[in-house]
């Protein structure tokens, strides 16, 4: 499945200063995968050592978080929008 | 044929419907019920019914529309004695509205069958005029207005966020803003911190927050606070506000926003910026999630970079600052659909709004049913920072 992975200004260095990565994947496992082989170094940012999504950190797959759904095993349709959003805290 | 003034009202009344007081008193929870008081505002003085639309006869069919749109949903029409009531219910009849009703004997049965009579103030002229654009507005109205004046809001950080937030409530009449800061103004601010002027550079923010506030609205009580927020604080200074809206700039004070405001029970109107990027939603409000259920951890403080360090586009402050200030009147008035559940995430560069499900988590450390955490811990250390 071709998807998208939306990614947030604060990770942007990460993968060329793109605002939207096109990857292939089943799930959301997958596409991060698929993304870390194109920007290498990028899943440490996002998944601990054990492989799972930090906590400061939230993936969206259509508009869902997937914590709610099957998590990393989360199922993508082509097309699919993979969204990372991280906790930030700027206000002033 | 002429007709005298007792015949053309048996002939009215002979076309509408009348319904008793008692009927009007049953009615009077059923949400698709309007009530229409046609009186004129001085008979308001002695009360009204609760939940009734106030419009004077004179201006009924020029409202009714605004009142209810929708022909076909009932509406009980008011009046003194009931006789301008069924002249009225009679007019708009005429408009096209299919379940009016008028209610036989109005105000002064309603009063003698001992129902419950509400005292509702009447906005002074200036505040009339002053805010009669918002005031037309069908959702808020006369009704609106006085919950926004009667309000009390604490806005933590006069910063980027806390700017335009502030600016707009201000100037919509909030009646009670308090304002928490403990930071003074720098030239740095300028260029995002709307509140702001150079000529007050270098005076505490909430003193700069204040000149700026009373030239836009002088008639709001703003209340300041030249602290920093802290555990051994927050209880004391949160304590009696409506709402809290967080535009501060760092992890230890939003967890501690978030805790306090579930242990006191006050909804969090949230917004965070960073780069081009911005997040708004509403924490602990209608059974919804708090900043925990989104975000259970901090990231760590080198993935945490202030706009100092990592810096901000002035007018990203503006478009998510503005958000929380709607949403706050939202949440103050009871109109519309407040954002509690979703989260808006924003991307100026490609200026998509982004609409994302923040779920309760039924394991939150603070606001699950049996949660871990029930008093404020040390946040400086949760979120391993040194100052």
């Amino acid at each position: 499945m071709a998807v998208n992975i939306k990614i947030p200004a604060s990770l942007r260095k990460f993968v060329g200063g793109k605002d939207t990565v096109a990857v292939e994947g089943e799930n959301v496992r997958e596409a991060l995968d698929g993304l870390e082989t194109a920007h290498p170094g990028i899943k440490a940012k996002l998944c601990d050592d054990n492989g799972n999504v930090r906590r400061f950190i939230n993936i969206y797959a259509n508009a869902e978080d997937i914590r709610f759904l099957e998590n990393l095993d989360t199922s993508l349709a082509e097309g699919a929008e993979v969204q990372i959003v991280p906790a930030i805290a700027g206000g002033r | 044929m002429s007709l005298s003034f007792t015949d053309y009202l048996a002939q009215v009344k002979g076309q509408i419907r009348e319904i008793s007081v008692q009927e009007l008193r049953e009615g009077q929870s059923d949400p698709a019920l309007t009530i229409i008081d046609v009186r004129e505002p001085e008979e308001h003085e002695n009360g009204v019914i609760e939940g009734s639309e106030l419009c004077p006869r004179g201006y009924l069919e020029l409202r009714v529309e605004n009142i209810q749109p929708e022909r076909d949903k009932p509406i009980a029409i008011l009046c003194q004695g009931g006789t301008r009531s069924a002249l009225a219910a009679h007019s708009i009849m005429n408009l096209g509205y299919t379940d009016v009703t008028s209610v036989r004997g109005g105000m002064g049965a309603w009063s003698r069958a001992g129902y419950p009579i509400e005292q509702r103030r009447r906005l002074s002229k200036e505040d009339l005029a002053r805010y009669s654009r918002q005031i037309i507005l069908p959702q808020l109205g006369e009704a609106g207005q006085q919950k926004l004046l009667d309000a009390k809001v604490l806005l933590v950080g006069a910063g980027g966020l806390g700017s335009p937030t502030a600016l707009y409530l201000a100037a919509g009449g909030v009646g009670t803003l308090g304002i928490i800061d403990n930071d003074i103004v720098d030239t740095s601010n300028l260029q995002r911190q709307v509140l702001h002027t150079e000529e007050l550079e270098g005076t505490p923010k909430v003193e700069s927050a204040v000149a700026t506030l009373k030239r836009i609205n002088s008639s709001i009580n703003i209340k300041t606070y030249n602290e920093r927020l802290s555990s051994a604080n927050v209880m004391e200074i949160f304590k009696g506000y409506d709402v809290v809206v967080d535009g501060t700039d760092n992890f230890p004070t939003r967890y501690l926003i978030n805790d306090a405001c579930v242990m006191l029970d006050i909804p969090n109107v949230h917004g965070s910026i960073y780069h081009f990027d911005g997040q708004a939603t509403i924490f602990n409000h209608a059974e919804g999630p708090c900043y925990r259920c989104l975000y259970p951890e901090p990231p760590p403080p080198e993935l945490a970079p202030s706009c100092a360090e990592a810096g901000v586009l002035g007018a990203i402050c503006g478009v998510v600052g503005t958000i929380q200030a709607v949403e706050t009147v939202k949440l103050l008035t009871g109109i519309g659909d407040t954002l509690e559940g979703r989260l808006v995430s924003f991307d100026a560069l490609d200026m998509s709004f982004r609409e994302l499900k923040v779920r309760r988590d039924p394991n939150c450390l603070v606001c699950s049913p049996d949660p871990e955490i029930t008093e404020l811990i040390d946040y400086e250390q949760f979120c391993a920072v040194t100052f």
